[in-house]
């Protein structure tokens, strides 16, 4: 179809509530994602942080969902959870682990000693120093971690429009199927717009939950 | 309290603290006792030894030094008294009573904690760092805010203009500053220092040094303050024990006692060579006789000086600005008459120094500027007179006349010549005073 252009502009008006329905569901799906993953993450990366021993199995289990590939992990869950939302969420959560993890324990480490020991000999007690000193240090890198997460999770959810969600994905693979390269486009472009400005705006968010961090120094 | 700790051993020592501060100065202090207290590390505690069966008894009000060598013990025996570390063995009490009673917590909150590495959170702002322990007491915002504005001032710190800043903001010195404060936020009754000044350059740890000097004139708290420079104990401390490898305690005594009467061959050795010239860190300017300062006013004319001083008109003239800060010397043989003095016709002024600048550190000031004389300011910066070599050299030999038995009335200072004016005079080298005391010479007298 050489005279078919990249992107039918009237197909683009015409449609404009369905895209606009792809781009919530696409940022909704990541949202939960994100959301669930940094809950579940926080829990097991402060498990791992006071009990040391927990850190290995923790991180190993992490990385194990993690090199699942996507496609395969959603084949695999469809037997459990079926073609639902759940089923995406599950694997996307599961990716979002490793990274959230890693991220909130080099964190954590990350947090000079001088400045525990001073938060010690001040009598902070350590449920204090947790969250009033570790976890605000943390931040710059948590954010990282976050940013990193969101930004591979709207990747992802493209893919989930195999097992019938997908946001965007959907667009894309109808107009793979239908062999129209607007839709395809339109998703393709709006999922890396999408990421582009939800990372520009997670950059903005770190930087103002972290005034103290100035110039590089939060950001890693 | 316990029996062996409860009198205080070392009731014969001259405690300078005690007598230099002022009649009905409110404070808080608390006494310090180390009773038999041993620390093993390692998982069964059968590690090496790092502080073995210290004993000593610090009263209220006192600064007691512990220093010796690295890996002496020193901040092993510094955090065991707020419980960041346990002893194996013995038992330290805070006026009298047994810490390893009480809940740690608690207990640190009522301690100040100053280290080399400050610890400032990086997260928060001045004034949030040095209100933590406040807050964590629950006091309320505008008493916290009140408290912050006093003690940055305390400390030297503007309060508007460092309050909202981060401690990355800061200079090193600032920041230490800022950890003084921190300490003393809720007004403790005893501070630890460990190596407070360790990370600063010699020229602003002497002055923070010399700040905390005069803190603690006007606050009287007891300080365990942790050090391996011996310079640095003597003039901080009241008393200092020195410890030794294997966490020992080899001497406990006053800075004079430790200069004169080293109790074993070690502590003099650790001590120096040089200890006739450190007990010079044992005094401050203010003991000097100074000599006047001849002073110009920036615009004045030289016939005004002349006919001021009556004909006797010393060649060098100190400058002093409006406000009478000093700001050069100015060679007045040079100038007519008829001629106003200009801060142009200045060359940058001699070291100045303060009244409770030690000895030590103005000597080493004048010889590292090479000039004969350094002015004395008063608190406002203002000249009060000069401080000569001379005077110092002589109170030097008037000291060690005293340790050597002799009386020698000719070796008293007489009021020094300095007409000669404050310019360079000799040797480069002379500044090169021996420091930290390792040198092979044996000890004299
Ligand atoms: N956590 C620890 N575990 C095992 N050994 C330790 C520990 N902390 C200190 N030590 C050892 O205990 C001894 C005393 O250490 P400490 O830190 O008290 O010395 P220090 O006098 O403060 O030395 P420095 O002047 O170098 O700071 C050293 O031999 C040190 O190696
Ligand atoms: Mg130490």
């Amino acid at each position: 179809m050489p005279s078919e252009p990249l992107i039918r502009w009237p197909w683009v008006t015409a449609h404009l509530d369905e895209i606009g329905a792809a781009l919530g569901q696409h940022l909704f799906l990541t949202v939960i994602a994100v959301a669930a993953g940094l809950a579940i993450s926080a829990a097991l990366a402060l498990l791992a942080h006071r009990y040391r021993r927990a850190e290995a199995p923790i991180t190993w289990l992490a990385g194990v969902v993690y090199t699942i590939p996507s496609l395969a992990l959603f084949v695999l869950l469809i037997p459990v959870t079926g073609l639902s939302t759940l089923t995406s969420e599950i694997g996307l959560v599961g990716y979002t682990l490793l990274i959230l993890i890693r991220n909130i324990l080099a964190g954590l480490d990350g947090v000079p000693r001088d400045v525990l020991e001073a938060a010690d000999a001040m009598g902070l007690t350590r449920r204090q120093r947790l969250f009033q000193v570790e976890l605000p240090l943390a931040l710059p890198i948590v954010m990282a971690g976050i940013r990193i997460a969101t930004v591979t999770t709207i990747g992802l959810v493209t893919v989930t429009a195999l097992i019938g969600q997908g946001g965007l994905g959907q667009l894309m693979l109808a107009g793979f199927i239908n062999l129209f390269p607007t839709e395809i486009y339109v998703g393709a472009l709006l999922s890396i717009a999408l990421a582009v400005v939800v990372d520009a705006g997670l950059l903005l968010l770190q930087r103002a939950l972290t005034p103290w961090a100035r110039g590089g120094g939060g950001r890693r | 309290m316990a029996r062996h700790v409860s009198e205080d051993p070392f009731r014969g020592l001259a405690l300078p603290t005690s007598a230099n501060r002022p009649a009905g100065a409110p404070h808080r202090a608390a006494t310090v006792a180390f009773d038999h207290v041993t620390k093993r590390y390692g998982r069964r505690d059968d590690g090496p030894t790092a502080v073995d069966d210290l004993s000593f008894f610090v009263p209220a009000g006192a600064t007691c030094v512990l220093v010796g060598p690295s890996g002496c013990g020193k901040t092993t025996s510094l955090k065991m008294v707020n419980r960041l570390i346990e002893p194996t063995q013995g038992r330290i009490l805070i006026d009298g009573q047994d810490i390893s009673t009480q809940d740690p917590t608690r207990l640190r909150r009522g301690i100040g904690y100053v280290i080399q590495q400050v610890g400032l959170f990086p997260h928060q702002t001045i004034a949030e760092n040095v209100a933590v322990v406040p807050r964590l007491l629950g006091w309320s915002a505008r008493r916290r805010r009140d408290r912050v504005e006093e003690l940055l001032r305390l400390v030297g710190l503007e309060p508007g203009q460092h309050m909202n800043r981060y401690p990355a903001d800061l200079s090193g010195g600032e920041r230490q500053r800022v950890g003084v404060a921190r300490a003393l936020a809720a007004d403790p009754p005893l501070l630890l220092m460990d190596e407070p000044f360790g990370a600063v350059d010699p020229i602003v740890r002497a002055r923070l040094q010399d700040e905390l000097l005069r803190l603690q004139r006007e606050l009287g708290k007891t300080i365990l303050f942790v050090t391996h420079d011996i310079d640095e104990a003597i003039k901080m401390g009241d008393l200092v024990a020195v410890m030794r490898q294997g966490g020992t305690l080899a001497q406990f005594a006053t800075p004079a006692e430790l200069l004169t009467q080293p109790a074993s061959d070690f502590v003099a050795r650790f001590v120096g060579a040089d200890r006739a010239l450190k007990r010079l860190t044992l005094r401050r300017v203010a003991e000097l006789p100074l000599e006047p300062a001849p002073i110009v006013g920036l615009g004045e004319s030289m016939g005004a000086v002349r006919a001021r001083s009556g004909g006797r008109t010393p060649r060098w003239l100190l400058l002093v600005d409006r406000q009478r800060l000093p700001v050069g010397w100015v060679d007045g043989s040079t100038l007519p008459d008829a001629a106003a003095v200009d801060a142009a016709a200045a060359i940058r002024p001699s070291p100045l120094l303060g009244r409770e600048t030690t000895l030590r550190d103005a000597l080493s000031l004048l010889l590292d500027a090479a000039v004969r004389a350094g002015i004395v300011v008063d608190e406002a910066g203002r000249p009060v007179g000069l401080a000569t070599i001379d005077a110092i050299t002589a109170l030097l030999h008037e000291q060690n006349d005293l340790t050597d038995g002799r009386d020698d009335p000719d070796a008293a200072p007489g009021p020094p010549d300095v007409t000669a004016g404050p310019t360079a005079s000799g040797s480069r080298d002379d500044g090169d005073a021996p420091r930290g005391g390792r040198s092979p010479r044996a000890p004299r007298g």
